[in-house]
This record gives C-alpha cells, sequence and structure tokens, in this order.
C-alpha cells in the first residue's frame, strides 16, 4: 500500500471515530428538539457528568467495564432529573424561555463542578488497553477508536430497532410528529418525555466515555465544545431530524478531519473557520439541512 | 350521555344521546373545532363542566380522556405521515384497556372495514391519497374501540365519490353502535345523515334542533352568510 493512500485510510478512520461522536451527541440534542422544540444546551454536561463519574469510579477501582455503563446510566439519570427539576416547569413555554432555562441549567452544573469536585482538569484513570493500538497492514489502529466505531454502529443500530419496532419507540415517533394527536392515541406527555430525556442522557453518556476514553480527563467545561459541534451537526443534518443529526454529526467529523489533514500548515489556524464556512454552503444549497424533519415547524408540546 | 354546559368557547351547552349521530355546522371561525378539543381536552376549558356517563373529564388532560371512550379524528387528517400504515393504526390502539388481545382484533377490524389499508398496510402513510389518509385517521381513532368519535372535517379536500363513502361508513359505524359528533362543512349530507344537529356562530350555539328541522329553516344559511 502506498503512504498517501494509507495516510487518507487512516484520517478516514479518524473521521468516523469523530463523526461518531458528534453523530451520538447530536441525535440526544434532536430527540429532545424532535420532541419538545427546545435545544438543550445542558446537554454537554451530561457528558461532563459522565467524565466525573470515570473519574471517581476510577479512583475508587472499579474496573472500566463497569464504570463505563454505569456512568452511561447516571448520565441518563441526570437527564431525566434535569427534565423534572428545571425543564417540566417551562415546557409549553416560549422558545426563549425554554432555552434560556437550559443554559441557566448549564452554568449551574459548571459552576457546581467547578466548586464542588476541581477548577482544572482531572485524569481519569483508564485501562491500559485503551492506549494500546493494532496493526492491519500498514494501518495503526487504536483500540480507542475501534471501540469508538463499534460502540456508535452498535448504539445506532439499538436506537433505530427501538424507534422502529418497540411500542414506545414508535409512540416517541408519534410524538415527534404531532404531540397532540400523539396525546390523542393516549401517549403519555410525561412518559414520553421523560423517556426522551433518558435516551438523550445515555447517548451524551456514550459520547462521554469515548470523549474521556481518548483523553483521559475531565474538566467543568468539557462538555460545552463538543455540544457546540453536535448542535452544528444537528442543524447540518436538518435540526430534529434523527437521520439528519447522524449524517450531520459524520459530516461535521469528515469536515474537521481532513482539514486538519491536508491544508497546508500555514492555513491550519483557519480550519475551524474554514469547516463552519462549509456548514455555510451547505445550508445555503439546503436551507433546512442534509435531511430535514418531516415536521418543520409543526407545533410542538 | 351529556355534556353539561361546555365552556369551550363562551358558554356552550350541548349533549349527545348513546348511539346518535349529532352535528356541529358554522362558518369557519364559529368555533366548532375548538368546542371538540375542549371535549378532548386539547383545548382546555377554564370553566364549566364536562361529563361522560356520569364521569367529569373537566380539567383531565387528553391522554387520560380518550381512555374513557372518546375520541376524535382531527381536522386535516394529522396521520403520522412518517410511520406505515399500520404502525399508525397500533398506535391507535394505545388506550385500550387490554391492548394484547384487543389490538391484533381491533386491526382485523379495520382492515375489514377498510381494505384497501390492508393493501397499503406497509405503506408509509404520508404517501397515501387523501381519501386513504382520512380512511386511515378515522380506522386509527376506532382502535381504541371507542365509545364516543368526535370527528373534525371528515370530508375535507375529498373528491366527491370518496365524500360518500366516507358519510356511508359513517352511518355505518353509528349502526354499529358508535355514537359520532360530527363537525363538517358539507352541510347537506351532515344533515342527512345526522340525527340532531347545533348551529355556531361566533363562538356561541345559535340554535339547536332535529336534523329534519334544521334543513327546512333557514337558520344555517343564516349561520353560514353571516360571516361570508
Amino acid at each position: 500500500m502506498d503512504n498517501e493512500l494509507g495516510i487518507f485510510i487512516q484520517q478516514t478512520i479518524n473521521a468516523i471515530s469523530l463523526g461518531g461522536t458528534y453523530a451520538l451527541l447530536a441525535l440526544g440534542l434532536a430527540i429532545i428538539f424532535s420532541i419538545m422544540g427546545m435545544i438543550n444546551f445542558a446537554h454537554g454536561e451530561l457528558m461532563t457528568i459522565t467524565g466525573y463519574t470515570l473519574m471517581y469510579c476510577g479512583l475508587s477501582g472499579l474496573p472500566f467495564i463497569i464504570a463505563a455503563p454505569l456512568a452511561v446510566l447516571v448520565a441518563a439519570g441526570a437527564a431525566v432529573l434535569m427534565e423534572r427539576i428545571a425543564f417540566r416547569p417551562v415546557r409549553g413555554g416560549s422558545p426563549a424561555s425554554m432555552l434560556v432555562t437550559s443554559f441557566a441549567v448549564a452554568i449551574i452544573l459548571q459552576t457546581l463542578f467547578q466548586n464542588l469536585i476541581a477548577t482544572r482538569s482531572k485524569a481519569v484513570i483508564l485501562p491500559d488497553i485503551l492506549a494500546q493500538s493494532v496493526r492491519l497492514g500498514d494501518l495503526t489502529i487504536g483500540i480507542n477508536q475501534i471501540l469508538s466505531i463499534s460502540l456508535t454502529i452498535v448504539i445506532l443500530i439499538a436506537l433505530n430497532w427501538f424507534l422502529r419496532k418497540t411500542i414506545l419507540g414508535m409512540a416517541m415517533r408519534a410524538a415527534a410528529e404531532d404531540f397532540s394527536v400523539a396525546r390523542l392515541m393516549g401517549v403519555r406527555a410525561n412518559a414520553v418525555i421523560a423517556g426522551a430525556f433518558a435516551i438523550s442522557g445515555a447517548l451524551a453518556g456514550a459520547a462521554g466515555v469515548l470523549w474521556v476514553a481518548q483523553r483521559a480527563s475531565v474538566d467543568p467545561l468539557m462538555g460545552f465544545v463538543p455540544v457546540l459541534k453536535a448542535f452544528i451537526a444537528a442543524i447540518l443534518g436538518g435540526l430534529g431530524s434523527l437521520t439528519g443529526a447522524v449524517a450531520g454529526g459524520f459530516a461535521l467529523g469528515f469536515i474537521e478531519i481532513y482539514l486538519s489533514a491536508y491544508l497546508p500548515d500555514h492555513i491550519q489556524p483557519f480550519k475551524e473557520a474554514l469547516a463552519l464556512g462549509a456548514v455555510i454552503l451547505v445550508l445555503l444549497v439546503r436551507p433546512n439541512g442534509l435531511i430535514p424533519a418531516v415536521t418543520v415547524g409543526r407545533e410542538k408540546v | 350521555m351529556h355534556y353539561g354546559a361546555v365552556e369551550a368557547v363562551r358558554g356552550i351547552d350541548l349533549h349527545i344521546n348513546e348511539g346518535e349521530i349529532v352535528t356541529i355546522l358554522g362558518a369557519n371561525g364559529a368555533g366548532k373545532s375548538s368546542t371538540m378539543n375542549s371535549i378532548v381536552g386539547l383545548e382546555p376549558p377554564n370553566q364549566g363542566e364536562i361529563n361522560f356517563s356520569g364521569i367529569s373529564l373537566f380539567g383531565l388532560p387528553t391522554e387520560n380522556i380518550v381512555r374513557y371512550g372518546i375520541t376524535l379524528t382531527p381536522e386535516g387528517r394529522r396521520i403520522f405521515g412518517s410511520l406505515t400504515t399500520e404502525d399508525n393504526l397500533l398506535l391507535g390502539s394505545f388506550p385500550l384497556a387490554d391492548p394484547k388481545t384487543d389490538r391484533a382484533r381491533n386491526l382485523l377490524k379495520m382492515y375489514d372495514l377498510f381494505p384497501i389499508l390492508s393493501e397499503r398496510r406497509e405503506q408509509i402513510a404520508g404517501t397515501l391519497s387523501g381519501g386513504q389518509q382520512q380512511m386511515l385517521a378515522i380506522a386509527r381513532s376506532l382502535m381504541s374501540s371507542p365509545k364516543l368519535l368526535l370527528l373534525d372535517e371528515p370530508s375535507l379536500g375529498l373528491a366527491p365519490q370518496i365524500v360518500d363513502t366516507i358519510f356511508e361508513q359513517i352511518v355505518d359505524l353509528r349502526d354499529a353502535g358508535i355514537t359520532i359528533l360530527l363537525v363538517e362543512q358539507n352541510v347537506a349530507m351532515s344533515l342527512q345523515v345526522a340525527d340532531r344537529g347545533y348551529i355556531m356562530a361566533s363562538g356561541r350555539i345559535v340554535t339547536e334542533g332535529s336534523s329534519e328541522e334544521l334543513s327546512s329553516s333557514n337558520v344555517v344559511e343564516q349561520a353560514y352568510l353571516g360571516h361570508e
């Protein structure tokens, strides 16, 4: 294999891995948006909660194989609590009040992390195997990336099955499409919304595990940047569309990785700007995103 | 069955007897849909009473109201366009008290009643024709085995021969024991199938009477002309 092709494949694997994490995060945002019409900016703090759970588990000697699913569960539980305490009172309010509420939740959580845990980044103890890699011919693939890509695939398949084949999943899709009519079908608003937050939190938790597994550290603001990226990915894909969120997440991952791999050195400082420029170009051609939601503008809860 | 003083729009008092088809007529914006929506709790009334077989529905959320055997087929069909025909029907069975046994039975009943839906069971509902979507919307409501069915503009936007079919089916449903409250633009056909009717204007009921009485008087015309 010639070297150039090798680098290309290597970068593609990086892109799938990063794009998959963005896709999981964007999906979590999209599920909540599709049902409630709200962008949950506190989604990133769910990732951070996952990170701290991994940190404490590591300190207490709990093996990663138990700590990782536990951290995902904690994130799902935290998301349900977030809805119950902060978002239910403003449900049905204006999009602006829901948005401000989610910012407030994000900032309160960041402040709590800073004051109760640490202002600075803390190390997370990870199993050594995550830092290792396997060689396939000329390719070196990190165990991390294999974990990341395979976990993303399993989650996407499982979620797709849940939404299509189970009655609860169908109820959630129905609620996303037309909440009033879903209630006419006897779908309980509180149950569907709590379920959506649980799934969204679990997705943030899974993304958080993958994020921390790459970096071996956690800090109070850890969730901010990836969720901002996921938000961009969700818009790129078509806000409120689940397939769109996945497509947007992968697209953004590819754009970022290829730009950082192939841009000449002197243009590298502009790569974020160029990535966002590429997103804007796509949106100029497709204003509702790559795969628009069927219910753009339909009334929400 | 009695709905005492439904303060839906502006002091509305209507009642429906078991086994009847009752129609609400009136110009656009007269408050017909709001009245229907308030019965099922989609536009909760601020005051008044809603009684159904002796149970007070006032203040209950929609998802609980439908469990008492009332359902609404909303205006504009509002089927779940991204789901298959069959999934739409399955969702309709949510309010059933015993879904395990009744869901499959009702599904067969619907396919028997609307054979075209059986042919299209795997089709994405958004791609059905208007008439098929209307049948799906009605069938989806029937999946919950309602005692009282509220139909909001079931003939809207449909070709004349499909309208005939829909109205025939409405009569069949009544004959099968379902009580129906019907809101319609198509005044002549509504009065033909209905036992009684109410006429609304500007959020109030202006007249009520049997279908014969309403057909022979000019209040219906006035109610429409007054607003057009």
